[in-house]
């Protein structure tokens, strides 16, 4: 039988505030356990969650920037359950009034056309805290610092028919956030994660198989393992005579599969209903334009933007403008050096393989954009030649300076002198006559021999294009 | 006697140096000493804080920065968190529980340089009418203690009614200021919702909670709400609009005031004598100028019903937090978590609180949501413009506070409904967020009848005003139990 896939993905992404959704405690990473835990974060009696209108702000860019409505009036919902880890026994969340209904995200596909996936929702919720089973004698350990941090949940609709889809989906939304800057996008932090609603069904049939929900999957490899996983699971099930169980299960790394966490029936009824401690949240039109007209230029725009403006290809539009900060590199160097093409080919090649070796983010590159765009500079005026630029470059990333203080301190100008270029092409002409016999006799292929000689003289630093030249007329002449 | 006197004439014989704080402070302390025992109405008393609170203020009033509560002693309501001070809801789950912080009605009293004597008893959670629900036990009612006080601010309306204070701290869900203001003799005032900020209150419904006064007279409930009422930044829900003068208020002449009689408030249910005090005091009223018209609150009979879906829909979701984990009471030795939460929450918690979190929880459930939780809401509205037509044509809804007065102890404890029935004519103006009072009018078998007086929104200025000029012409206020005269 042939199967259909079908995947929708809930992502939450970590909004970038300085402080909780609903109190004033800080955000940052890492502290000791319950040092940014203040009292409303654990749920003392009597204290009250005040919102946090920055992460309002925050959600609503992000609805702007999908092309979704932002609500003018969304209300907060307890959703109730008993965990350790969850103080007031209850997450503050968005249920039936969501900031944000609708939208779209446009993924590019392997066969070059691309795809419109539906965001059904975003809402606004408060994360919960850690349970930490080791190293507390046997007991659980509560770190409650993680409790309240402001987090955008983002459902899309089940639109996605592959694993790839799916990873596509989630890089661009990754992206996306990025570029708004309403979420750090740390995937090892826990910043960026999401869970995976995966089912299948014959080819054909329209009504939805049984889905299970993969759990809290941290890296864009995992998804796709762990959606490929699920699904072979799921066709072997189906196709031995079973039937999938609606379930949440969690997918483990290590092991490379997924086991179930807790079926339907063990699921919690959440009991939500609107939090009598917090006010709707009203969206007036006037706040939203001035949201509007502040939102950054967003991927699919700046991609377009460098089709056009830089004539570059699709795919390499679609590489620079993966992240703002490659995007604003690019364009820091195009501003110094010019030459477009050549700059992104230095951007997406030397650069980018220099920075995946060292593990380093382009914000650390030793290399800075106007260093690179210098660089190009004497790459175009013909003072260096691309190869010598690859030296140039190492150089400048070991640390030796800028381009001109690297040419200038190792010699690298090109030479462009025809004179001075004649003269070694007379020596070695002169140096070689059995080669110059042979060539002359119709063996085309030494013509190479020649002018690697003549790089051999000038380290590499005679003009490529002076030398054939030259090369040919005394040759042929 | 300091204890004869109003909070009005304590601040001005402060003022004038006829004593000073801590000699007041001496006072009350002693009279605590003699009475708060047999009527078990503190679940904590501060003697010591209260004596350098007292001090203080003395000697801020010597540096010439005493405000007009400045040295007047006081008691806050055992809901309101205090920073240091055991802080119980009067719950076997909290009996151990010290917060780190002051409510912010108690950092406004503290500021405006009270001197705090003590935490009252109340019903656990301010769940109860009759104060019986109490971890600590039930208090007495001073004008005969084989009755109720009332609930649940019962333990604040015993202190007021017997002098142990000038002053109590109350909140008030359901009627938990009025009931026991009116079976204690009192004056008690729940203002308008988000008048004064819950920050700090623990929590029973949010949607419904308010703190007040609860004090011996109108004029003196002006004086504490001015420093009581106003917007905190840390209570969403707490209004952000200014605050009047209470006190400037209160003399206006009452020509021409509209007094609306519902006459639902005054059918089955209602003991006849305590009706013939109501209208007793409703032709005072016409003799200071008002006019008496009867108005209908259709939907009256509905308030009970809804509001045994909402208050209790929200208190389990807030009560959810007393759960073993961080604080509060743990049960010995739990085999696991489930065990921790069952044992801690079971043992933690009394009856009553346990009763209406599983109603709360039943109303909220899958499947129940719409016909409970949903439905309620739709009626808290038909409520709530049953009112907003009645003062399109009166400026103050009069009526009984409850429909009969104290009962025995112990007479109700086995029958939640006809318990839930005494807070029948006060949870109205909890649903639409009005402000109410009850205000001493009489006797019926030598126990007190309180008169309640249903206000618009944020028109306590007028409420207080209505309830000031009938204790200018009537002495109710003025009487004490022999006991504590």
């Amino acid at each position: 039988m042939q199967w259909e896939v079908v995947i929708g993905l809930e992502i939450h992404a970590q909004l970038a505030t300085k402080s909780k959704i609903f109190s004033g405690a800080s955000t940052a990473y890492g502290a000791a356990p319950n040092t940014q835990a203040c009292a409303v974060d654990l749920g003392l009696p009597g204290v009250l969650p005040v919102l946090n209108k920055e992460a309002v702000c925050m959600a609503a860019k992000f609805g702007l920037a999908i092309g979704a409505r932002v609500a003018s009036r969304s209300v907060f919902a307890r959703k109730n359950y008993f965990y350790p880890d969850l103080p007031k026994g209850y997450q503050i969340s968005q249920f039936e009034l969501p900031i944000v209904e609708g939208g779209y995200i446009d993924i590019d596909l392997d066969d070059g056309g691309s795809k419109r996936i539906d965001v059904t929702r975003a809402h606004l919720e408060e994360d919960a805290g850690k349970s930490l089973h080791e190293d507390v004698h046997g007991m659980t350990g509560i770190d409650l610092n993680r409790a309240g941090t402001p987090l955008l949940e983002i459902v899309s609709e089940p639109d996605m028919r592959c694993a790839k889809e799916a990873v596509a989906y989630m890089r661009k939304i990754h992206s996306l956030v990025r570029y708004l800057e309403i979420c750090d996008g740390n995937m090892q932090e826990g910043s960026f994660r999401c869970d995976a609603n995966v089912s299948v069904r014959p080819v054909g049939q329209k009504e939805l198989g049984t889905r299970t929900e993969l759990k809290n999957i941290n890296s864009f490899r995992f998804v796709e393992r762990a959606i490929n996983f699920e699904i072979e699971r799921q066709i072997d099930v189906l196709e031995g005579g079973g039937k999938i169980v609606q379930e949440t299960r969690l997918y483990d790394a290590d092991k490379d599969s997924t086991r179930a966490m807790r079926s339907k029936e063990e699921a919690n009824d959440y009991r939500y209903f609107p939090d009598p401690d917090l006010l709707p949240v009203v969206i007036e039109p006037e706040f939203l334009d001035t949201l509007k007209t502040g939102l950054p230029e967003l991927p699919d725009e700046k991609r377009q933007r460098f089709v056009d403006e830089f004539e570059l290809g699709a795919y390499d539009a679609g590489v620079l403008t993966a992240s703002r900060e490659i995007a604003e590199y690019f364009e820091a160097v195009v501003a110094t050096g010019g030459a477009a093409k050549l700059s992104a080919n230095w951007v997406m090649g030397e650069l980018t393989g220099a920075l995946n070796k060292g593990g380093q983010d382009i914000a650390d590159s030793p290399v800075s954009a106007q260093m690179l765009g210098g660089m190009i500079l004497r790459i175009s005026d013909n003072t260096i030649s691309g190869k010598i630029a690859k030296e140039v470059f190492e150089a400048m990333w070991a640390g030796e300076g800028d381009a001109d203080t690297v040419i200038e301190a190792k010699g690298l100008k090109q030479i462009t002198d025809t004179g001075a270029i004649e003269s070694i092409i007379d020596e070695i002409i002169a140096a070689n006559p059995g080669q110059v016999e042979q060539y002359r006799g119709g063996k085309d292929k030494l013509f190479g021999f020649f002018v690697g000689q003549v790089m051999k003289a000038t380290q590499g630093k005679a003009n490529p294009q002076q030398v054939n030249e030259l090369l040919k007329a005394k040759l042929n002449g | 006697m300091y204890h004869h006197k109003t909070i009005a004439e304590l601040s001005r014989g402060l003022a004038a140096g006829e004593y000073t704080s801590e000699q007041l402070t001496r006072h009350f302390l002693q009279r605590i000493e003699e009475h708060g025992a047999a009527l078990n109405c503190f679940i904590t008393v501060t003697a010591a804080e209260a004596l350098a609170q007292a001090r203080e203020a003395d000697q801020r009033r010597a540096r010439g920065e005493a405000g007009p509560l400045t040295g007047i002693p006081m008691v806050h309501k055992d809901i309101f968190c205090t920073d240091g001070v055991k802080t119980s809801c009067g719950s076997k789950m909290l009996d151990n529980f010290i917060a780190p912080y002051d409510a912010t009605v108690v950092h406004k009293l503290k500021d405006a340089g009270m001197p705090m004597l003590g935490k009252t008893n109340m019903d656990e959670f301010a769940m109860g009418s009759s104060n019986e629900t109490s971890f600590y036990g039930p208090v007495k009612n001073p004008w005969n203690t084989d009755t109720v006080p009332g609930g649940s601010s019962g333990g604040s309306a015993a202190v007021v009614a017997a002098r142990l204070a000038p002053f109590a701290t109350g909140t008030d869900t359901g009627g938990s200021i009025r009931q026991p203001a009116a079976l204690c003799g009192i004056t008690g005032l729940k203002p308008t919702y988000g008048r004064v900020s819950r920050f700090g209150m623990i929590a029973f419904a949010s949607s419904l909670d308010q703190g007040g006064p609860m004090t011996g007279n109108a004029e003196d409930a002006a004086l504490v709400l001015n420093v009581m009422a106003g917007f905190d930044a840390r209570d969403s829900t707490s209004a952000e609009r200014e605050v009047p003068d209470y006190s400037a208020g209160l003399a206006r002449p009452l020509d021409g005031l509209r007094i609306g009689l519902p006459r639902e408030y005054f059918g089955a249910g209602l003991n006849a004598e305590v009706a013939k005090v109501i209208e007793i005091a409703i032709e005072q009223y016409k003799q200071l100028g008002a006019e008496v018209i009867e108005i209908s609150l259709p939907n009256s009979k509905l308030s009970v019903p809804t509001y045994y879906v909402v208050a209790p829909a929200e208190c389990s979701s807030n009560l959810s937090r007393f759960d073993g984990v961080r604080f509060g009471y743990r049960c010995e030795a739990p085999k696991d978590l489930d065990d921790l939460y069952k044992r801690s929450r079971g043992e933690g918690f009394g009856a009553e609180v346990k009763r209406r979190i599983m109603i709360g929880t039943y109303a909220l459930s899958a499947g129940y949501y719409d016909a409970y939780y949903l439905q309620a809401q739709k009626m808290r509205h038909l409520i709530s413009d049953d009112f907003k037509q009645a003062f399109k044509n009166v400026d103050v809804v009069m009526g009984p506070t409850a429909p009969d007065v104290a009962f025995g102890l112990g007479a109700k404890s086995d029958d939640p409904v006809s318990m839930y029935l005494s807070d029948i004519y006060t949870i109205a103006a909890n649903l639409a967020g009005l402000p109410g009072m009850s205000i001493p009018a009489g006797f019926v078998n030598e126990m007190p009848v309180g008169l309640q007086l249903i206000g618009n929104y944020f028109d306590e200025v007028r409420l207080l005003n209505v309830a000031h000029k009938y204790q200018q012409a009537t002495d109710w206020h003025m009487r004490l139990p022999d006991a504590y005269a």
